[in-house]
């Protein structure tokens, strides 16, 4: 690697009450690449990501970000550092209009986007501004999910399986978001079960299973590796 | 004698006006309550022990350290509120993670713990509180009686719920208090100190709650279970508005003390149980409030 880390991970546990999820997980990400985490169901890909956002807050070892530990630091401590989260959820807030749902998160540093920029990437949010949050199509939910943590200035994105659910010409509008984001300097940190997406956007891959990472595969590799892949990923 | 469904005027407006009163109370209560409940997810025992103090800190104010009503109106709520933060930070933060059961038993024992002590110090009957000055007397409106301060419990009120009503739902900082209140977890993902806000909200509502307490001084007697009688009504009203529907309680305090003042010009003897009727009719038809988003 040439570029130095500006996310790493070394060996982190996470539990949720008695259940241990994450069993020594340890991963780096270069500032301005694009890696995903791939794994089935139940991995603990999305743990993963609560877990360097502070969202999982029982977990040990270590969670570097910038050179600085964050493994002790509660959310919104980290949120502040430039990290920001699209759950695989969503979290459109349905007591929001889609005005309010992209303004939310406060900006928390110089060099985010303006609403402007925001609106020329996702030209429909502008269209439907007014309507209650909850009331848009699942592909309009996850642009504004996309969307409303661009303005905020950080530059590191964790998004949970953003294609999820969606039509196929929705997947590729969001492939060209994430290479849009890519061309702009962002970083980002993605969980996704479709590799074949996956493979359109993505630097390199980790494969997560049973809490661990078992494999790591770049990018151009894909396509020679993709029975192993597969397999891992019982398609 | 003029007459209105077959009750003499001022015999009828007169109650509509008691009901209109109880009613602002009521709303000033439930709209604390129901925020509370919103981001804390806290059934506070405790609102009815902080009216209570918002009365008790005025007559105190005023006969130690001879602080007048208009001044009050603003030193007992923010009291209140430091001492709500008071609590908030050192009691009720520790059970967040634990079943709501304990934050209720918890304010439950504090109502008791409060008045206990208050009942001790001051005895259980009433102090009087004196009509300030500028607004005593009343006003011959033809068809009734108006007494002045009664109409100025009204509109104190009623702004105090629409200025809480636009900052809830028109500023950012009732969107990130809506959002806070629906995935507490993602805003603060989002870089908000979400138990910062939880704080000021429950110092806020113990502040609406003796805001009531101030107002209420003069009207009714100020004694140490004044609170704990209003407290139980003023669930009804939350539950009928919806539990933690902001409008919802607005609206249904004012609505149920109309009601309940109609009861006492026809059925005297229902008027301190049809609160209750009301609450139990609404859970029947629409369980989850009249106000409420889903059931």
């Amino acid at each position: 690697m040439t570029r130095e880390s500006l996310l790493v991970l070394r060996d982190l546990q996470t539990w949720y009450g008695e259940s241990h999820i994450l069993h020594g997980v340890s991963l780096d990400v270069a500032e301005g690449e694009v890696v995903t985490l791939l794994g089935r169901n139940g991995a603990g890909k999305t743990t993963t990501l609560k877990s360097i956002m502070g969202l999982a807050r029982h977990r040990r070892g270590s969670v570097a970000f910038g050179g600085q530990e964050t493994v002790h630091l509660s959310p919104n401590r980290i949120a502040r550092m430039g990290i920001a989260f699209c759950p695989e959820e969503r979290g459109i807030f349905s007591s929001l209009n889609v005005r309010e749902n992209l303004t939310l998160p406060p900006v928390i540093r110089d060099g985010g986007m303006s609403l402007d920029e925001v609106y020329d990437l996702f030209p429909i949010l502008l269209e439907r501004g007014g309507s209650v949050g909850t009331k848009l199509s699942g592909g309009e939910q996850q642009m504004l999910a996309i969307a409303r943590i661009l303005r905020t200035g950080a530059k590191f994105l964790l998004l949970d399986e953003p294609t999820e659910g969606l039509a196929p010409v929705i997947v590729e509008q969001i492939g060209r978001i994430i290479n849009v984001l890519k061309e702009r300097g962002y970083t980002i940190l993605l969980v996704e079960q479709n590799f074949r997406f996956a493979s359109t956007v993505a630097d390199r891959h980790y494969v997560v299973e049973h809490g661990r990472i078992v494999d790591e595969v770049s990018g151009n590799a894909v396509s020679s590796n993709r029975e192993k892949l597969e397999a891992y990923l019982g398609v | 004698m003029m007459e209105i469904l077959g009750i003499p005027a001022p015999v009828f407006l007169g109650q509509l006006l008691l009901g209109a009163i109880n009613g602002a109370f009521y709303a000033v209560l439930s709209l604390g309550l129901a925020l509370i409940f919103g981001l804390l997810n806290l059934i506070n025992f405790a609102h009815g022990t902080f009216y209570m103090l918002g009365a008790f800190v005025s007559w105190l104010g005023l006969r130690y350290l001879g602080i007048d009503y208009w001044t009050s109106l603003v030193v007992a709520p923010l009291a209140v509120a430091l001492f709500g933060i008071v609590i908030e930070r050192t009691m009720l933060k520790r059970l967040y993670d634990l079943d709501h059961l304990y934050g209720l038993l918890l304010t439950f024992g504090l109502a008791l713990v409060i008045e206990g002590v208050f009942r001790q110090l001051h005895g259980a009957s009433g102090q009087p509180y004196a009509i300030p000055s500028a607004l005593s007397g009343g006003v011959n409106l033809g068809f009734m009686y108006l007494p002045v301060y009664r109409a100025w419990v009204i509109l104190a009120s009623l702004v105090m719920c629409l200025v809480t009503w636009l900052i809830i739902e028109r500023t950012k900082l009732g969107a990130l208090l809506r959002a806070a209140t629906e995935n507490p977890d993602l805003v603060r993902a989002f870089g908000v100190n979400v138990s910062l806000m939880i704080t000021v909200v429950f110092g806020f509502g113990a502040a609406l709650a003796a805001f009531a307490g101030v107002l209420a001084a003069p009207i009714y007697s100020v004694n140490p279970i004044m609170g704990a009688n209003l407290i139980i009504v003023v669930f009804a009203v939350v539950v009928i508005g919806g539990m933690g529907s902001i409008m919802g309680a607005i609206l249904s305090g004012f609505l149920l003390g109309l009601v309940e003042g109609l009861t006492k010009v026809y059925w005297p003897e229902a008027s301190s149980v049809v609160a209750f009727m009301v609450m139990a009719v609404v859970l029947m038809v629409k369980p989850a409030g009249l106000f409420g988003r889903n059931a």
